[in-house]
């Protein structure tokens, strides 16, 4: 039984179906990755998963308890954490005090945490009393993923996190998102540059127009030669 | 609705009655003006004052004879004063237009300021103050151009809509509260200017005895069939009656009271649906159409090319303009012009309840709504004074607490405005009579 | 020698009648503004009910002030309203926490448009400007007590044989200390407690608080309070300054909107600044230099006319061109708030 899973989910924004029967699952301890061409549903999948969407059918169960009805801000009090596309840090506050609201639910002392995403993330450490508005894009996403972790998720979720960033500065996160794996945290992704992000993939769930179309291990799909010639350029 | 007005007519008298009902007119169509604004740009005007009161300068600039001594001592000045001041802002906005970004040009554009400046004021204070010399306490002021005063009603809509144009250059574009703070503050602004250039409008000392397109009640009692008019009419009450001559005279009175305020309600009335037909013809027609595919979804019709700010632009100043020709009539009904009668909660607020009670985007209902309000307004402060005498008819006559309460009774009006503003809106948003539009997906 | 009289006198002359009174001025405009900027940077529109908020609580100091007068309990040197002012943001807290859950609440769980907020706000603004009429009445009040002036003009001139006199009024300089100590609590609020950085996140970036488990009742409940605290402080020192005048409040709000703007929509520096800027603007330009430029030039040169930029009937006029100049210009205001 996967960790999280969202099973046969179904619906859209009110108007037409964006998900047909869509199933997304991740484990504990692994990465699990979403791709597919645009329009596919990628991020609407998610987006149910965490509740900002609700499907007409099928559900979402967190450890084998079914959280559909949860709202997203109780999924984040669950173990939950998500990390938008955009807009995903508060510009005007400092760095340290981006982590701080990302720990807002927490009541103990967070210090502990903080250094540990300082490790992760070293480059934050000196910038941590500028503005985050202030950081270059590929710091930014760093204090998004850091705002994140600071509520010591079970399942990080990513929303695209190398959207616009230069090729060194994805390598770099996909990097740490590998250390936060290995911390034993469920990491589920949706992601454009779906070659590289399958090279880190425990499994891949490549989606099109809302279906499931291909499920395996990232290995697998990187070496399917239809999924190579369909979405990874050859 | 008329059987309120019918029962204030029978309760209290016709000529109450009249001056009630005349003044829902005017109200219903300064309603109609604003619903336009905020029904089909959705635009929060809180500047309805300065259109108003821009509308009852016209009025007077317009059915006032001319001061010919004024002309004759300042009219020079003023018109350097005035040439100057094109001049400078044709300068201005060629060096803004012309030079690069920088430096160099904000240092010449300030120059071109500070130095038009200069001028403008050494001419002006000049011009001003010579006017305002002349025979201060008749006049002090230029007077007006002496046409017939509907002539004014007609050059209100004009002055208005002129001002919304600039309104609109400047504010337009801007969210929705910050459009409201810049009209709220342009119609202060306008209303300071209008107390206080007293060569234009003698300021706080008003102007009175204004042209009317009716007759006058005390000419009236004087002509021949007025007076058999009356006889005829209350012929069988005064033979009853039979005190003779007083009677006479006082029915005669408030007979040539009604009479005149039923002219009023014929030329009143007669604009109003020249405006409502207008309006109705409007929103069918193509321009009506887009303006309501605009409305209905702004960012589509964007995305379709429609320039969406030209619209809202139009539909502002043809608004202002509706609001301007009511403050016209207000100006004439009243006879005089009182700057410091201009008040922002009595024009732009309540105007807003009225619109609000109506239903926003219908131009029937702003009508309605504009009765209902005002009635209310009016009514409001007698019925106060009878709550309170109701509710203290317990207490002493000399007890302070009595004192207070009937003190503050025309207050209660303000609370209950309030109140009814924020119930129908919660309550009732499309208003009292929604629009009659298919409901939008 | 005489011309340094001639610099000093001027200078006591600007001090007098410009340099004192605005900075007293402006610093009841930045406790109103700042105000006003947190509601448009959390709650997101412009309250047009912030001036009668500022009379309903002054008004509660003016009962309670007398009530206190009449028990012969008072503050000797000191106004005592300032003693009333804590009952009396007390008070107000809870109008704005009442108005908040019966008329806000409902709009802000629809999402609705900011512009019906303002109409909201608006009709609130009618009931509270008739309630406040109805309770003290329309006229003016005068609610100060205690020692008016710090330096008298007469002893000031005697002190220093200048022909210039400078009076100090006890409110002008309790308006700055106040406003002061009001503002950099609220800042220590804002930057170092957990609430007031929810506060900063709920305004920077509402969806993303929400996820982080920011509770939105609570940060709205928080702005309100605040606010009518401010509200009540500025009215109070406005008052106690000039005087008591139910309508002056609703005057007020075109300058305080303006000085929010300049600043920054949201930006509570900002609106410090701006209330200042405003202040000083509004004060000297309907100020006649006259008398400043004579004791500056030498007598051949000294000017004829007043040498005033602008009537003192035009005072609203310089906050609605700032406010002008601003939205044509810069939009964000001086420190970038939301151009909303």
């Amino acid at each position: 039984m996967s960790y999280l899973i969202g099973e046969r989910m179904t619906g859209g924004y009110g108007g037409a179906d964006i998900l047909k029967s869509c199933t997304i699952s991740v484990d504990r301890g692994e990465i699990a990755v979403v791709v597919g061409p645009n329009g596919a549903g990628k991020s609407t999948a998610m987006r149910a998963m965490l509740g900002l969407l609700k499907p007409r059918e099928g559900k979402v169960l967190l450890e084998g308890e079914d959280i559909t009805k949860l709202s997203p801000q109780q999924r984040v009090h669950r173990g939950m954490a998500f990390v938008p596309q955009t807009h995903n840090v508060f510009v005007t506050l400092t760095v340290e005090e981006n982590l701080e609201m990302g720990a807002y639910l927490r009541r103990d002392d967070i210090s502990g945490t903080m250094e540990k995403v300082f490790e992760l993330f070293p480059v934050l450490k000196d910038r941590r009393r500028q503005a985050a508005g202030e950081l270059s894009g590929g710091q930014r996403q760093q204090v998004a993923v850091g705002r994140a972790l600071m509520t010591l998720p079970s399942v990080l979720m990513l929303d695209e996190p190398t959207a616009g960033v230069s090729p060194i500065v994805m390598d770099e996160l996909f990097e740490r998102i590998l250390e936060v794996k290995r911390t034993g945290i469920a990491v589920l992704m949706v992601e454009q540059n779906a070659r590289q992000a399958l090279s880190i993939a425990d499994h891949g769930f490549v989606l099109v127009t809302g279906e499931n179309r291909f499920t395996d291990t990232g290995e697998a799909l990187l070496a399917n030669a239809e999924v190579r010639r369909s979405f990874l350029g050859g | 609705m008329t059987l309120l007005l019918l029962a204030v007519g029978f309760g209290q008298s016709w000529n109450v009655m009249l001056a009630i009902f005349n003044l829902c007119l005017i109200s219903a169509i300064m309603s109609m003006g604003l619903n336009m604004q905020w029904g089909y740009a959705g635009l929060f005007n809180a500047g309805v004052m300065a259109s108003t009161a821009v509308g009852g300068l016209a009025a007077v600039l317009i059915s006032y004879s001319p001061v010919g001594k004024a002309w004759d001592a300042g009219g020079t000045e003023l018109g350097i004063a005035f040439a100057a001041l094109v001049v400078t802002i044709v300068l201005g906005l060629l060096v803004w237009k012309r030079m690069r970004p920088g430096r160099a040009r904000s240092l010449s554009l300030t120059a071109v300021v500070l130095v038009g400046y200069v001028f403008i004021r050494f001419f002006y204070e000049g011009a001003s103050s010579s006017i305002e010399a002349v025979e201060t306490a008749k006049t002090g002021f230029l007077g007006g151009l002496g046409l017939p005063v509907l002539f004014s009603w007609a050059a209100g809509g004009l002055a208005a809509a002129g001002l919304a144009w600039l309104v609109g250059r400047i504010a337009l574009g801007l969210r929705s509260d910050y459009f409201a703070i810049a009209t709220l503050g342009i119609s202060e602004i306008m209303i300071s200017v209008l107390k206080n250039e007293d060569w234009l409008t003698r300021g706080v000392k008003n102007v009175t005895g204004l042209a009317r397109p009716v007759p006058y009640e005390v000419d009236l009692q004087q002509t021949e069939w007025f007076v058999s008019l009356v006889k005829w009419f209350h012929g069988s009450n005064l033979a009853e009656s039979g005190a003779g001559s007083d009677a006479l005279r006082e029915v005669i009175l408030l007979s040539s009271g009604v009479f005149v305020k039923l002219c009023y309600s014929a030329l009143f009335l007669a604009v109003l649906l020249m405006i409502l037909t207008l309006a109705m013809l409007a929103l069918n027609s193509p321009w009506g159409r887009m303006l309501r595919a605009i409305r209905d979804n702004e960012v589509a019709a964007a995305a379709l090319g429609k320039d969406v700010t030209n619209r809202h632009r139009q539909v502002f100043i043809i608004g202002s303009a509706v609001i301007g020709i009511a403050g016209a009539m207000l100006t004439t009904l009243d006879g005089q012009f009182t700057p410091g009668s201009y008040i922002p909660l009595r024009f732009t607020f309540l105007i807003w309840v009225m619109v609000v009670i109506g239903g926003s985007g219908n131009n029937l209902g702003s009508v309605i709504g504009a009765f209902i309000t005002w009635f209310l307004w009016i009514e409001a402060e007698p019925a106060a004074f009878w709550l309170v005498g109701l509710v203290t008819s317990m207490l002493a006559e000399t007890s302070p607490l009595r004192q207070h309460l009937l003190e503050v009774a025309p207050h209660m009006r303000m609370v209950l405005m309030g109140l009814i503003l924020v119930l129908v809106l919660r309550f009732s948003p499309r208003g009292v009579l929604p629009e009659q539009a298919p409901e939008r997906n | 020698m005489e011309y340094t009289t001639d610099l000093l006198n001027a200078l006591v002359l600007l001090s007098n009648y410009v340099l004192i009174p605005a900075l007293s001025y402006g610093s009841q405009l930045a406790l109103g503004a700042v105000g006003v900027t947190l509601i448009f940077g959390i709650l997101r529109f412009a309250n047009f009910y912030h001036g009668e908020m500022m009379a309903f609580g002054t008004m509660c100091t003016i009962f309670i002030t007398w009530w206190f007068q009449s028990m012969g309990f008072t503050a000797g040197f000191f106004p005592t309203a300032l003693l009333a002012l804590p009952l009396a943001i007390l008070i107000t807290m809870l109008l704005a926490l009442a108005t908040e859950r019966s008329v806000f609440r409902f709009y802000r769980q629809r999402k609705s448009r900011p512009v019906i907020f303002v109409i909201a706000s608006v009709g609130v603004m009618f009931m509270l400007n008739g309630i406040v009429r109805m309770l003290i009445g329309p006229d003016e009040i005068l609610f100060r007590d205690g020692q008016k002036f710090l330096i008298k003009a007469g002893a000031f001139k005697k002190m220093t044989g200048l022909s210039e006199g400078l009076a100090l009024k006890q409110t002008q300089v309790l308006t700055v200390i106040l406003a002061v100590l009001a503002v950099l609590l609220l800042f220590w609020f804002l930057q170092r407690t957990r609430t007031g950085k929810a506060m900063r996140a709920f305004s920077d970036n509402e969806d993303l608080a929400l996820l982080s488990g920011i509770n939105p009742e609570r940060v709205v409940m928080v702005t309100w309070v605040i606010t009518a605290a401010l509200a009540t402080l500025a009215g109070v020192l406005y008052g106690l300054d000039k005087s008591f005048k139910p309508m002056v409040y609703f005057h007020l709000l075109l300058p305080i909107f303006a000085a929010a703007i300049v600043g920054g929509i949201g930006q509570p520096v900002g609106a410090i600044i701006g209330g200042y800027i405003v202040a000083f603007s509004e004060v000297t330009a309907t100020y006649a230099f006259k008398k400043f430029l004579k004791y500056l030039l030498p007598s051949d040169m000294a000017p004829d006319g007043l040498i005033q930029f602008l009537g003192t009937d035009y005072k609203f006029a310089v906050s609605f061109l700032i406010l002008v100049l601003v939205l044509l210009v810069r939009p964000t205001g001086i420190l970038r708030g939301r151009v909303l």
